[in-house]
């Protein structure tokens, strides 16, 4: 139990997706413009890792590894993650009109979000088993919209700010996300375990 | 100009995908903590590019329009792993400094971007030469990245000392915040110099094709 729980905390703080590990970078600068559209990216990022890390782990455990045929891995992953978001957004489409409607938009838009197969290789690579491989999943996608609505946050405050002419775009987000890096930065001292 | 040249030029000056574009935008932050890196970086994603580039478009009268985007991630994806072999057997080092984005070139914008953008509508060596363009420019923007992140936070230069001894290396430029401040201080610089790119609105706008690859002009971007 200990152990699950030093999984989620450093998945989603210490190693935080985006702000160390630098993956799905495009849609954290992209989508976060408003703290309610960011936010709905986040919960559909958490809809989707939990969802893709179980279905990866589950092939990886009872088809890849048994047959020996782990250096499938990428090709595996990528196929099942994209057929995985279309999947979900058809039944959710069908069945879930109400969740449809808040996370429909940004379905599509996460089957290029490298955060979702970055889990998948994670969990091979660091040899998680099946709970290690969810839970692990599931920090992650927490700490990504942890740091997209607190980023997205901070963005809409900066709104009406005077910002240097060169600075205005994307260059001020870098900055922002720089400083929120370096705050993530403080977990790294946590005594886990 | 040779039309195979142009397209070299195109890709390392007029569209370079990491300062023009704003593509890959993982990788870029991810790996250039030193040059080396970088080149090793910026080469194997040149290597999938290229190779790439020449299949799909070879395929591309083949391929059912239906099935066009699965059909290029199963291209960019067997590449890709053939890259992550050779890298594991003949640059063991390189490869455990690059570990996870390896793999991770498989949902690099560039290459499906390239492969929609260009590959799917013209003949093979010329898409080949396309790849090598932009392969080349990213693989530029990436030593430049990793040079100046190097410099600044370690004091070297492909690993070989350059700075006095009494120079204190800024720690943090090699470390994940200092990725985000070089990128934003070279964007503002080309925002300054009005250089054309994705962030300031002057590039020139893509076809949105599933992932056009641009994230800056997403249209999740204004939503």
């Amino acid at each position: 139990m200990v152990d699950l729980l030093i999984i989620a905390i450093s998945s989603a703080l210490v190693s935080n997706v985006v702000l160390s590990q630098f993956l799905g970078i495009c849609s954290f600068v992209g989508v976060s413009k408003k703290v309610s559209t960011s936010a709905g990216m986040g919960g559909a990022v958490i809809f989707v890792i939990t969802i893709a890390s179980i279905v990866a782990s589950l092939i990886y455990e009872f088809v890849l590894a048994p047959l020996g045929l782990d250096w499938l891995n990428t090709i595996v992953f990528i196929l099942v993650i994209a057929a995985l978001v279309q999947i979900v957004e058809m039944f959710l489409k069908k069945c879930m009109v109400s969740l449809y409607n808040a996370l429909g938009v940004y379905l599509p838009l996460i089957t290029t979000n490298c955060a979702v197969l970055g889990v998948a290789l994670n969990n091979v690579q660091y040899e998680y088993n099946f709970i290690q491989s969810v839970v692990n999943g599931v920090g992650t996608a927490v700490g990504y919209t942890i740091s997209i609505v607190l980023l997205a946050g901070i963005r809409e405050h900066m709104e009406g700010n005077d910002i240097p002419y060169n600075f205005q775009g994307s260059p001020i987000v870098l900055v922002t996300a720089g400083l929120m890096a370096i705050a993530f930065f403080g977990f790294s001292g946590l005594q886990l375990g | 100009m040779n039309k195979y040249v142009e397209r070299i030029y195109n890709g390392v000056w007029k569209e370079n995908p990491s300062f023009v574009q704003m593509l890959g935008l993982c990788p870029t932050l991810a790996v250039t903590t030193s040059a080396t890196n970088g080149v090793g970086m910026g080469l194997s994603t040149t290597a999938v590019l290229v190779a790439a580039n020449f299949l799909v478009s070879a395929l591309r009268n083949v391929i059912p329009e239906k099935l066009r985007l699965p059909g290029e991630i199963v291209v960019v994806a067997s590449l890709v792993t053939i890259v992550d072999m050779l890298m594991e057997g003949f640059t063991p080092d390189l490869y455990s400094a690059l570990g996870i984005y390896i793999p991770l070139i498989v949902v690099n914008c560039i290459i499906l971007g390239r492969a929609e953008a260009y590959a799917m509508k013209n003949p093979p060596l010329i898409s080949a030469f396309d790849g090598i363009g932009m392969g080349l420019g990213f693989t530029v923007a990436l030593i430049f990245i990793g040079g100046i992140r190097e410099l600044l936070g370690a004091g070297t230069i492909f690993g070989i000392t350059v700075t006095p001894a009494s120079y204190t290396p800024i720690s943090i430029f090699i470390l994940a915040p200092g990725a985000f401040f070089v990128l934003s201080i070279l964007t503002a610089l080309q925002n300054k110099l009005k250089a054309p790119s994705a962030t300031n609105g002057s590039a020139k706008k893509k076809k949105k094709s599933g992932c056009s690859g641009d994230c800056m002009s997403c249209p999740s971007h204004n939503a």
